[in-house]
């Protein structure tokens, strides 16, 4: 073996070795990223501060309200309180009159309270709404699919949807007067 | 990159400790294995180059060395290890109590355990199977094992497939067992080879020197290990992903219909029938059993159907469905459908469907009916007229009735401990009387009703609890987890024996070697040298 073919030889094989352990690393990589990203993406498809809120269509059972359907998609431009909640549930008997005391008056500023109802009866709530007067829709979601499509565990749960449909704040448990209104200034359309 | 040529002709691998062919340690590298100063061999790796130790130049190379080091590994498995001891310390999400006062993660852990408590939440130490950091480490750990596995097989493999029967006196002197022989006759010579032979040792001759060997495969046992656990690793990441695995759970009633959930909205199950069987207490084999115990279930059963969504319609809105199976749900035997599958996995009872009220007068000792009215507890109306001319309103219900700083509630919405009152317009425009009803409860708010009302009659359903999984990951880590035992097997059961014959002058050099079991590979030489007169190997271990 003359010099220079060694040298060649030498030369070869250090750069197959650097591809060889490129490539091996660049594989690894690409695997691990892949598992982080997967992971954030699932993240990413539950529902969460900046993710779109899904649509639904719900028969709406109050009688107060002149409304047959309730569809979310038909307030895009307005800003949406979506509230999640239960005649048995005592944080969201509590926070039900607040509710009402700013719905007029957002209600003109271009921001709807909506009330996803989970009971299991129509007439408890029925009941409910009339010893309240309250006269935002209820939407009720008989077979619990809205719930499962926005991740409710407990409730009351509330999202603030702002006038492009994304969700700016979850809330889960009761609120005070303050408080939803506070959220409820987030999610005003511009004016 | 410096070649190192053996004084046996065969050029060796910058970084080798021992030549491949001969065996003899090359000078100036005996510290990477430790041979330095000691009068036994180490002969991990057989003394090959294992690159990483030697090559250090570009970043590739930097990031290469550190994956390829044992010690790392270690350290991410400790950290792991630590890291999943602490993360029992709290509850994990998923299992906050159901009642505490927010199961919001947020709030949850600071309010349960301060700032400790605050500071676990932050770290992801609340959902750490799902945490960034903790699923950057289990990869981590699987480029070590890849890199390890890679860095040190293909060397080792190198050098047994190089190695030359004739091995360099140095090589056999400073092996564990070796002996010498002053006088050995061709005979006997010929006596070893066929021994050896008989043994079921591979046997390589070359102008005397002999090279026997055997279980050579039992040394690729920890890299089959290792294939089977980077797929057991593979398996655990696909996991994350919800395509390949769900685990979800499901209240459905008998005579309802509901969303599976996991499944996107797109598929329902109706509760056609719960069946809940108990073993006879008559059957003479059960009746002991029985009566120490209570009744045994003997078969909990779920006859449901399954529904798909057809179309795209928005979540809420009327589906429409389509049938797309009719099953019996049964404990160990669940229902499979386009790779979901549902386990029967729990149940309650006691929840009323229907209950049947009758009015009679309240000074009535026989309590004759004057009409009675039935309330579909999943629908009940506003009001009801009776055959008699008595109508009921129902001014107030409560599904699970109990009293809540003495104002009547409902704990859940579900009719387990239903109770009403009920405003009873009798005939021919008596007053209203209003009175409350419910389980063992009947009050007359004023005490002067004229008219009572009592439960004829009810109905109960069953409530089905169901498990609903996906998992597509399963057959991966079967597979992983067959090969990795596989791998373990190799390793353990089988010895990588090596005997070496070194001709010289009129007698031979016998020297041994395996990765375990001396013992064994004691008693194999023995049987070869028995009936010559050839040295018995000396343990030098024991001497050293």
């Amino acid at each position: 073996m003359s010099v220079e073919k060694a040298k060649a030889a030498k030369k070869n094989k250090k750069r197959n070795r650097l591809i060889f352990r490129t490539i091996i690393l660049a594989l690894l990589l690409v695997a691990v990223i892949y598992a982080l990203v997967s992971n954030f993406n699932k993240d990413k498809t539950d529902i969460s501060v900046g993710s779109q809120a899904p649509d639904f269509k719900l028969e709406q059972i109050n009688d107060n309200n002149d409304l047959e359907n309730v569809k979310l998609s038909d307030y895009e431009g307005k800003g949406v309180m979506l509230n999640f909640w239960g005649t048995w549930c005592d944080p969201c008997k509590k926070e039900m009159p607040y509710m009402q005391s700013l719905y007029p008056e957002y209600k003109k500023k271009g921001v709807e309270i909506i009330a996803v109802n989970l009971d299991t009866t129509k007439l408890v709530v029925d009941k409910f709404i009339n010893k309240f007067d309250l006269t935002f829709p209820v939407p009720y979601d008989s077979n619990k699919e809205v719930r499962d499509s926005y991740q409710v565990g407990n409730i009351p749960s509330t999202f603030f949807i702002n006038p492009d449909g994304e969700i700016v704040e979850m809330v889960e448990g009761g609120m005070t007067l303050n408080k939803i209104e506070g959220y409820l200034q987030q999610i005003l359309p511009e004016q | 990159m410096n070649k190192i040529k053996c004084e046996c002709g065969h050029v060796n691998p910058e970084g080798t400790v021992l030549c491949e062919a001969c065996g003899k340690p090359v000078e100036g590298n005996q510290h990477i294995d430790g041979n330095d100063q000691r009068k036994l061999l180490n002969m991990r790796y057989d003394g090959s180059a294992r690159r990483s130790q030697t090559y250090n130049k570009s970043i590739v190379d930097k990031i290469w060395n550190f994956f390829s080091s044992v010690k790392v590994g270690v350290w991410l498995i400790v950290l792991a290890l630590i890291a999943s001891a602490i993360g029992t310390i709290f509850p994990q999400e998923q299992y906050i109590p159901a009642d505490a006062t927010s199961r919001a993660p947020s709030v949850f852990y600071e309010a349960q355990y301060g700032t400790i408590g605050q500071i676990y939440y932050q770290l992801g130490f609340h959902n750490l199977y799902g945490s960034w950091w903790y699923m950057l480490l289990i990869a981590l750990i699987g480029v070590s094992l890849v890199i390890c596995s890679i860095d040190r097989f293909v060397p080792l493999y190198k050098a047994l497939r190089m190695q030359k029967p004739k091995r360099h006196t140095t090589f056999l002197k400073r092996q564990r067992l070796f002996s010498e022989t002053e006088q050995v006759s061709a005979d006997e010579k010929e006596k070893l080879v066929s021994g050896l032979k008989k043994q079921r040792y591979k046997v390589w001759e070359e102008n005397g020197h002999v090279l026997a060997e055997k279980g050579r495969f039992s040394r690729w046992g920890p890299y089959v290990n290792h294939i089977g656990l980077i797929l057991v690793l593979i398996a655990a990441l696909l996991r994350m992903t919800t395509f390949m695995y769900i685990d979800d759970y499901v209240w459905v009633r008998e005579g309802e219909q509901t969303v599976i959930p996991g499944t996107e909205g797109e598929y329902y199950i109706k509760n056609k029938d719960f069946i809940l069987e108990t073993y006879d207490e008559n059957d003479e084999r059960f009746k002991e059993a029985i009566n120490k115990q209570g009744n045994v279930a003997k078969n909990y059963q779920t006859n449901a159907i399954i529904y798909k969504k057809k179309g795209d319609n928005v979540a809420g809105a009327d589906p429409e469905l389509e049938k797309v199976t009719e099953e019996k749900i049964r404990m160990n035997h669940p229902l499979k459908f386009d790779g979901y599958t549902l386990y029967q996995a729990g149940y309650q009872q006691n929840e009323f469907k229907s209950m049947t009220f009758k009015v009679h007068e309240t000074d009535d000792p026989k309590e004759t009916s004057l009409g009675s009215f039935t309330i579909d507890l999943t629908e009940p109306k506003d009001k009801y007229q009776l055959d008699d001319g008595f109508s009921v309103d129902v001014t107030q219900y409560y599904p699970d009735y109990e009293l809540e700083e003495d104002e009547p509630a409902s704990e859940t919405p579900y009719p387990r401990n239903p109770a009403f009152v009920f405003t009873v317009h009798p005939p021919e425009n008596e007053e209203p009387e209003t009175s409350f009803v419910g389980i063992g409860k009947n009050i007359d708010a004023t005490g002067e009703n004229d008219y009572k009302l009592g439960i004829e009659n009810f109905d109960t359903r069953y409530v089905s609890g169901l498990t609903v999984r996906r998992d597509y990951t399963l057959p991966l880590f079967i597979i992983g987890a067959a090969i990795f035992m596989i791998g373990v097997i190799q390793g353990m059961y089988w010895q990588h024996r090596r005997i070496w014959l070194h001709p010289k002058e009129e007698g031979i050099m016998v020297a041994g070697h395996t990765n375990k079991n001396w013992f064994g590979l004691k008693k194999d030489i023995e049987q070869v040298i028995a009936d010559t007169n050839v040295n018995m190997v000396d343990d030098q271990l024991e001497t050293d």
